[in-house]
């Protein structure tokens, strides 16, 4: 059956959204984090960090962190949510969700729609606690086209975490991941230092690294300062999150419980 | 019609057989049971024909559709009961429930409806707002159960339903599988390793080994196909006794112990009557009688060599409840 099923990915959405509403210590550590990154790095580099390019002048290093900031818990509770078959799969509510007579393409669209709400209304309470640092988006326009970078970027890291985690059989992968492919993401999309001025062989790898177009993208529509056209960004998202849910898909579809 | 049809049914991960050309089939409103000790491939066999685990050879049909072709008209006819848990302990009785409603598609007026009727049936009524992971070991187990059924399969199938719970709560859950297959006429496909379990439960019995079915037939049969009923009476003359029923056919063996008499005889509880009326009217006094008859064990043993090992629950079963206590801090 190859057909969409809206309840399907309703139901599994309103699990994700309820069992985040439970989780308090989660939530509160993804508030806490964040208010750290921005009260010790944002307001400690703010005076001794200044931007040498002309296009920068003017935005000073807490502004510059903040679409970071966003860029690093879009793609942490993205993964995660992807990721997170693997603790279904652990606790066994993998098997009841896998023998329902629903097309495996709904499971994932449910997984992605559940993973993405829950992302962006993290992304969301980052720019508030911004906010109270003084960070002032530019507009009602602006915030409009942040959201929809937060849901591409959403969408494509869940489809990425499906892959991941319908390939491994237990969460002995989940560490790996992590390290070797969540951490290098982070570091390389230029989250917390400027695209100019870095060496090709690392340029390489951040052009590589979708997030880059995401936080680059955030950068433009929020600050107005990005390396890329926002059309690029936009193209490159896209173009990721088409990739990913494909591949998510196809290889959930085939993994066995 | 026939609820399952497994013919020829083998399962190979990596060359080695776990089921090894298998046929079996259930009835329409029939417990038939696999009893096999762990690693027998009882679990094995209920994921293949639940679709989640490929088979590598033969024909498996439930409910008139195949299992290879048609996975979704299959998972639309049957429930299940996963040998491990596999409910979401993050939400209560009822939202667990309810998802499962919604994935089979249940409008909002039946999924209400059900809820009740099955909560109720399984006696969980009361704790429907309770998180799971405040419900106990049994409690999980009749959610399970009532959530197998929400959808109204044609096919339910349980796979160690009271594993490793304790006797007071097996018995009420092998109550609530008896009624439940009474009530709803539906086909029920169980596997265990517990003789009594079997026993009391099924219809009909698979005695399964090393990824072979040794035998079927029901209970009853199988047991009396491996040994006889052994009556023993306390009696005022037994040697008297022994003399009386020499001459009939269906006294196989008669010997004395310690002052009981022991007949090894066919259909025990028919010739307690029959020895009794002899008796009295010899004016022999009885003053005890007892029938052992053979148990699903002497099936086992019989068939394998061997006795039912009783490792209780399974490695992934142990390390799912570690971190589910892991999580829960
Ligand atoms: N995914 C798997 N990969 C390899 N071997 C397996 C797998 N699943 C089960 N087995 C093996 O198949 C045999 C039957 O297992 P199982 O069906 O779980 O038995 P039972 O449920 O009767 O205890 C066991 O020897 C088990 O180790
Ligand atoms: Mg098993």
């Amino acid at each position: 059956m190859r057909k969409i099923s809206f309840e399907a990915i309703y139901v599994l959405w309103l699990r994700e959204i309820k069992t985040f509403v439970r989780a308090r210590s989660r939530i509160i550590g993804n508030i806490v984090q964040p208010f750290f990154f921005l009260a010790i790095f944002g307001v400690g580099f703010k005076s001794s960090m200044k931007f040498a390019t002309p296009q920068m002048s003017g935005i000073d290093y807490m502004q510059f962190l903040v679409p970071g900031l966003i860029g690093m818990a879009l793609l942490f509770s993205s993964m995660f949510a992807g990721l997170s078959i693997l603790w279904d799969r652990q606790f066994g509510f993998l098997r009841e969700i896998m023998v329902a007579p629903v097309s495996r393409l709904s499971l994932v669209l449910g997984r992605v729609a559940g993973g993405m709400t829950t992302t962006i209304l993290q992304a969301l309470s980052i720019l508030l606690i911004a906010w109270l640092f003084g960070f002032r988006i530019k507009g009602g326009a602006s915030f409009f086209l942040s959201l929809i970078l937060m849901a591409l970027i959403g969408i494509g890291f869940v489809g990425m975490g499906v892959a991941f985690a319908s390939k491994m059989e237990d969460m002995h992968g989940f560490q790996i991941v992590m390290n070797f492919i969540i951490m290098p993401i982070f570091f390389l999309s230029g989250a917390l230092f400027p695209l100019e001025g870095i060496p090709s062989w690392l340029g390489f790898l951040m052009y590589i690294d979708p997030l880059t177009y995401g936080v680059d993208g955030m950068r433009a529509v929020m600050l107005g300062i990005s390396h890329f056209p926002l059309a690029v960004n936009f193209t490159v998202l896209i173009a990721f999150c088409i990739v990913m849910l494909t591949l998510g898909s196809y290889l959930f579809s085939k993994c066995e419980v | 019609m026939q609820a399952i049809q497994v013919l020829n049914l083998t399962k190979e991960f990596n060359g080695f057989k776990a089921v090894n050309d298998i046929s079996f089939s259930v009835e329409e409103g029939e417990i038939f049971g696999l009893l096999g000790p762990n690693g027998a491939g009882k679990t094995t066999t209920i994921r293949i024909l639940s679709t989640t685990l490929r088979p590598t050879k033969g024909k498996v049909k439930v409910w008139g559709y195949d299992v290879k072709t048609d996975p979704d008209d299959v998972r639309r006819s049957i429930g299940i009961v996963f040998q491990d848990q596999t409910l979401d302990d993050r939400l209560t009785g009822v939202e667990n429930l309810d998802f499962h409603a919604r994935l089979y598609g249940m409008d909002k007026k039946m999924r209400k409806k059900r809820i009740e009727q099955v909560l109720k049936l399984v006696g969980l009524w009361d704790k429907r707002n309770t998180l799971v992971k405040y419900y106990s070991g049994g409690m999980c187990r009749r959610l399970e159960i009532a959530r197998g059924l929400m959808h109204y399969p044609k096919v339910l199938f349980l796979d160690e339903p009271t594993l490793g719970l304790d006797a007071q709560t097996r018995h009420t859950i092998w109550e609530h599988i008896k009624s439940l297959n009474q009530r709803e006429k539906i086909a029920i496909l169980l596997t265990t390793h517990y003789m009594d379990e079997a026993d009391i439960l099924c219809n009909r019995v698979g005695i399964i080994d090393r990824g072979k079915i040794l035998v079927i037939d029901r209970p009853e049969n199988l047991k009396n196909l491996v040994g006889k009923d052994i009556i023993s009476m306390k009696l005022s003359s037994p040697e008297k006794m022994i003399k009386l029923v020499a001459g009939f056919d269906w006294v196989k063996k008669s010997e004395l112990h310690d002052g009981l008499l022991y007949l090894k005889v066919t259909k025990g509880d028919e010739k307690i009557p029959l020895l009794v009326n002899l008796a009295q009217k010899n004016s022999i006094n009885v003053e005890l009688v007892n029938l052992r008859k053979p148990t699903l064990e002497d099936v086992f043993l019989h068939f394998t060599g061997r006795t039912i090992r009783q490792e209780e629950g399974s490695t992934r079963q142990r390390i799912s409840m570690r971190l589910r206590s892991w999580r829960r801090r």
